[in-house]
């Protein structure tokens, strides 16, 4: 069971992540940390994929982790969190230490991307921890380059804006329903818009016996090219836009935790940001329609998706990975 | 001598001895990934996981990067962890094979050599693990079945060493050893337990303390990670003299750094590691029998390099025949061979050095080839003068 978060008042005061560490103002990854950290149990151990999070809070000899955590690669926090797992385990069989909650953070490009195998394989085997993907659609730590997370239409580095074409060509990969396919026991979406929302899954895939999935949309100030005042503003309105719709995925059953009857203009959420500008001018119109029908059908796919599990799937239906 | 227990005669393979050795050993955690002629071990390890017989975690991992991450993960929170693997998922680990030893993880791995592709062959040389040579691991090459047993229990003891705390790869040829039957006079259990104990890491993923792992450095800090590294080496040097004499106590077996056969009278004496040292002494044997004089030095540990060990065997030939399993491409010669002779020149010992390569992709050595090897050796190769690639065709 998990307790479901009413107010600020509940949380604990301790910080999970200090301050004084290196990442950027208005940086959304830092955001998602502390909310997940604060609602995971304080004897939670972190795995961390390289990335922005990882050399911004812990440049030897400091670090601003206050909880164990270890980094160990790009493409291997997922197998790093069972091996954490599988140790510990065999530890507490013999007393010599216990189990604890595991917490990864892997961003876009160590979870799409370059570490998707070893999550892949983490979540079939069934291992106990929260894999949570802070989603700042590109590699940003080396400088703005594409990822399988970056929406269609974005310029980055490697997919530039020019007269022969312009932003990134690719839909951004499905990463929810490849996690559902290894038929988890909680897969979710959150914002740290929505805090409470955020914290609550976060407490329910915790309490889960398995592998469990967080994506986390993180904006980033640099590689979306937005005022760094605007970070939660951003997040708030690709929800409100339906441009990254809040739902979670329960044992099979899918359901949106925050709906939203009437968007506002997925225009509103684009236009904020630089990456995006281009897809403004008059010869580009075409594309940012394209773009736009891609919300709506997500969305509308979502709300199919509640319907029907509901319907067809009794929670216990569902076979999952859990041990 | 009396020892502190009794041994039990067992026919195994030496992929079999690793599982059985690791079994008695008290393993906390294995992950590996199948790969030939490496399989025998996970295999082995998974029927005792089915029979209740090994008492730690098993993770069947979707590739070697994933096991040594996995062992990665493991070893942080203080547990005794172990990996196998051969030629790719060698390769396919590289990164993690400097990430284990920086961080400084105890990891021990058995490594079934197998030469590398393309073209993809399933047989034996040591380019695999000379591939990863400088990766920071303590590297021992074994000779035969029993001494793979030997081995694996060793390394445990001497990479969990507070003094040490590097991460150790057993290398023992693909087939030749991995696959070959032989005599194992194994240990009871307990003797081992206790020769081992648990591992006790200063340092581990403890929430009642919580610390970092993993942080990054700048060249301001880095070097000097590097710099422990290679002293941890050096102090590896001593205690692995240590963990063999204890180990002797145990089993009434000792192997030493390296072998010596006839190298205080030889006046050839051939540098060798691996399997095929036993076939070079067979050879020698047959030879001095013969009237002449040639001599053998295996080379048991090669990282740390027993350099003053190995000098002392080859103070009074005239010639030096260094034999490579591997081929460094585009270089004088193999990497045993590079070794020997910058050991020679630093001591300001001027020998005769032939190199010679053998043996590549499981080609046969036997022991007319090592005679005429010797044969070669009367005339020989000077010092930079490269390689003869032995026993190859055309």
């Amino acid at each position: 069971m998990y307790e479901q978060i009413k107010g600020l008042k509940e949380l604990p005061t301790d910080e999970p992540l200090s301050p004084g560490h290196r990442l950027c103002p208005g940086c959304g990854a830092s955001v998602v940390v502390r909310q997940v950290l604060l609602a995971a149990p304080k004897d939670t151990i972190v795995a961390n994929a390289t990335g922005c999070l990882e050399v911004s809070t812990a440049l030897f000899p400091y670090s601003a982790w206050n909880r164990p955590w270890i980094h160990s690669a790009f493409e291997n926090a997922a197998a790093v969190a069972s091996g954490i797992e599988s140790g510990l385990k065999a530890l507490e069989r013999r007393g010599e230490a216990k189990q604890h909650p595991i917490v990864v953070f892997g961003g876009d490009g160590g979870t799409y991307d370059i570490g998707f195998q070893a999550l892949s394989g983490a979540m079939e085997r069934g291992h106990r921890f929260l894999y949570v993907c802070y989603d700042n659609e590109a590699y940003m730590n080396t400088g703005i380059q594409r990822s399988g997370g970056t929406p269609m239409g974005a310029w980055t580095t490697t997919t530039q804006v020019g007269s022969a074409r312009g932003g990134k060509v690719e839909a951004k990969k499905d990463l929810i329903s490849i996690v559902v396919a290894h038929r988890v026991p909680y897969a979710a979406t959150a914002s740290i818009s929505h805090w409470k929302d955020l914290m609550t899954k976060v407490r329910k895939a915790l309490s889960k016996d398995g592998p469990t999935f967080l994506h986390v949309m993180a904006p980033c100030t640099r590689g979306w090219r937005f005022d760094s005042a605007k970070t939660i503003r951003m997040a708030r309105l690709a929800v409100e836009t339906r441009f990254f719709p809040l739902y979670e995925v329960e044992d099979g059953m899918y359901r949106l935790t925050f709906p939203v009857p009437s968007p506002k203009p997925v225009e509103e959420y684009l236009k904020l940001q630089g990456r995006y500008s281009h897809l403004f001018l008059p010869q580009n119109l075409s594309e940012l329609e394209t773009i736009k029908n891609g919300v709506t059908n997500n969305y509308r796919r979502l709300e199919k998706l509640s319907q029907i599990t509901a319907q067809t799937l009794a929670p216990e239906a569902q076979p999952t990975v859990a041990r | 001598m009396t020892l502190a227990q009794t041994v039990r005669i067992a026919a195994l393979q030496g992929d079999e001895a690793v599982a059985e050795a690791v079994r008695q050993c008290d393993v906390d955690v294995v992950a590996a990934y199948p790969i030939t002629p490496q399989t025998i071990i996970v295999e082995k390890l998974a029927e005792f996981v089915a029979d209740g017989r090994f008492g730690g975690e098993f993770v069947p991992v979707e590739s070697e990067h994933s096991a040594l991450s996995a062992c990665v993960g493991a070893s942080a929170t203080g547990a005794r962890v172990f990996t196998a693997t051969s030629s790719q998922g060698l390769a396919y680990m590289h990164e993690m094979l400097y990430n284990a030893s920086g961080m400084r993880f105890p990891i021990v791995m058995a490594v079934a050599n197998r030469a590398l592709s393309a073209p993809l062959v399933l047989n034996a040389d040591h380019s695999d693990m000379m591939g990863s040579r400088d990766c920071g691991w303590i590297q021992v090459y074994a000779e035969n079945v029993e001494e793979i047993y030997d081995r694996t229990i060793q390394l445990f003891k001497l990479s969990e060493d507070p003094r040490v705390m590097l991460p150790s790869a057993l290398n023992f040829e693909g087939f030749i050893l991995s696959h070959d039957k032989e005599r194992v006079r194994l240990l009871d259990e307990a003797p081992i337990r206790s020769f081992l104990g648990r591992p006790r890491p200063k340092y581990r993923l403890d929430p009642d303390a919580p610390l970092t792992f993993g942080a990054i450095a700048t060249p301001d800090t880095y070097y000097e990670f590097r710099a422990q590294q290679s002293e941890a080496m050096r102090t590896a040097l001593d205690v692995f003299e240590e963990v063999e004499r204890d180990f002797e106590r145990l089993s009434g077996r000792r192997y030493g750094a390296v072998d010596a056969y006839n190298t205080d009278k030889a006046d050839r004496i051939m540098v060798i590691n691996g399997s095929a040292g036993g076939t070079m002494r067979a050879a020698a044997r047959a030879l001095n029998a013969a009237g002449e004089n040639v001599g053998v030095l295996a080379i048991k540990l090669y990282r740390p390099f027993p350099v003053d060990k190995i000098l002392s065997h080859l103070s009074d030939c005239k010639t030096v025949i260094t034999m490579d399993r591997s081929i460094s491409l585009g270089a004088q010669s193999g990497p045993i061979s590079e070794d020997i002779k910058s050991a020679l020149l630093g001591a300001g010992m001027n020998k005769r050095v032939m190199s010679v390569i053998y043996g590549i992709g499981g080609r046969d050595m036997l022991i007319d080839d090592g005679k005429k090897i010797f044969g070669m050796a009367k005339e020989g190769l000077q010092f930079g003068q490269g390689s003869i690639m032995y026993g190859v065709k055309g």
